[in-house]
């Protein structure tokens, strides 16, 4: 095994090219690491981003937020303008792992690692986020729900890395929330989890609405029926009645220990209800 | 050996080391560097014995490779007491008997000082939730919690 830490995206996007065996991309490890000492992955060759300058920062221009590859997800938290403006998706962020997890854990990694349970992931799509993506042909932009095709994969072509999400600058009057389902309420992975985004339009009417799914089914679900229940809407009870049953009625979840299908699909309801109410309440705050 | 050489400051002092590429940082402190006080538990994150301060940040060491620690800052529980000083966070875990076996001690006095560096009067929940990536199963954590608060108040001078 070799271990590399370019310093250039370019760089690093040649030595996945040029790899001959197996190649991992290595942000926070919190994946990678486990996947190594679980003997589930043996890369030949370790490609440490963190030392690539451009991917270390989050900045925050006319057009939103750039979070780059290798900012760790307490960043996202600890940044106030980023709470300000997506405290949805700062929430799902924060929820994975311990503090020890937080200091280097990655939002991009989490989308990579493509499980279907992943914290960050619905409250990304719900905000439309996107991949800013580099490979050999340059670089393309893609919906966040476009990158996991089911657990473990991804969408990437060969020599593809993610180098930021990007977050659109946040319209007046608009909120974002995230909750999970867990049994404890730390240290945990969601049985099933629900992130709402909506803006409302100046008499405090749903304009327009995204809806996302967590551990609802292989990938994350992008609820556009939902959506669409709760447009036009002042998310009042029957409102909320309704994209509770359209919620759960999109899930196809998997029965295990953690949770049977009936439950999953139950509690996608009811946290759709739950943070679709969160995140109409700071949408009129602001 | 061939292997990567590696420049770190550990505890205050210059430290360089070589290790494999698939070294966990762990494993460099404990067998390498001799800091014992780094403790093994799960190996994949979540149970907290061997938390360091890593630049700043609380890590699990055993989620780091050791050619990741390049040019960076560690601390661990050999850089707490000050000769034969202990660091109030020790006294206090001492005083309130907040360890038995001790495994999880080290680990729990890193993601203490962690805590009470970025938030000096933390609530019984703050610190419950800021510990919640350290196990222990001697304690059922009455007694680790009591003694972060009394270490606090010592830190703060009340």
């Amino acid at each position: 095994m070799r271990y590399i830490r370019p310093s250039s995206l370019e760089d690093a996007v040649g030595l996945l090219v040029e790899a001959s065996g197996k190649a991992a991309i290595l942000a926070g490890g919190s994946d990678l690491l486990v996947r190594m000492k679980g003997g589930f992955i043996e890369p030949d060759l370790i490609i440490d981003i963190k030392a690539i300058d451009a991917l270390k920062h989050m900045t925050e221009s006319e057009d939103g937020f750039v979070i780059g590859a290798a900012v760790p997800c307490a960043v996202l938290g600890e940044n106030a303008a980023l709470r300000r403006a997506w405290p949805g998706v700062v929430e799902g962020a924060n929820l994975i792992g311990s503090k020890q997890v937080q200091g280097r854990c990655t939002i991009v990694g989490n989308l990579c690692n493509a499980s279907p349970a992943a914290d960050s992931v619905p409250a990304l799509v719900a905000a439309g986020a996107k991949a800013l993506i580099r490979g050999p042909a340059g670089s393309r932009i893609a919906a966040v729900e476009m990158v996991p095709v089911g657990p473990g994969k991804t969408s990437l072509a060969s020599g593809e890395i993610i180098e930021a999400i990007l977050l659109d600058k946040r319209q007046p009057r608009s909120g974002d929330a995230y909750q999970r389902f867990t049994p404890r309420t730390e240290m945990d992975i969601a049985v099933v989890s629900a992130a709402v985004n909506l803006t409302l339009d100046d008499q405090g009417i749903v304009q327009s609405a995204r809806v996302a799914l967590g551990a609802a089914a292989p990938t994350v679900l992008l609820v556009e029926e939902a959506a669409a229940v709760l447009t036009g809407s002042r998310v009042d009870d029957g409102t909320l009645n309704r994209l509770a049953e359209v919620c759960s009625g999109a899930c196809r979840p998997i029965d295990d220990k953690r949770g049977t299908v009936e439950f999953r699909r139950k509690v996608a309801g009811v946290l759709a209800k739950r943070v679709a109410l969160t995140a109409y309440q700071r949408a009129g705050q602001k | 050996m061939a292997g990567i050489a590696v420049s770190t400051k550990i505890n205050g002092d210059n430290a360089e080391f070589l290790c494999h590429p698939d070294e966990t940082l762990l494993d460099v402190l404990r067998d390498r560097l001799g800091l014992m006080g780094v403790k093994e538990g799960c190996g994949t994150g979540d149970c907290g014995a061997c938390s360091i301060i890593l630049d700043d940040r609380l890590v699990c060491s055993c989620l780091v490779l050791g050619a990741e620690a390049e040019g960076g800052r560690i601390e661990t529980v050999e850089g707490m007491a000050q000769g034969d000083q202990l660091h109030p966070l020790q006294q206090k875990f001492l005083e309130h008997a907040a360890l038995q076996c001790g495994i999880c001690t080290p680990g729990f006095l890193m993601a203490a000082k962690d805590l009470l560096a970025k938030n000096p009067d933390p609530t019984e929940e703050e610190i419950r939730f800021g510990l919640a990536g350290n196990l222990c199963r001697c304690t059922g954590y009455d007694k680790i919690v009591r003694a972060v608060q009394d270490a606090a108040g010592v830190m703060r001078g009340a």
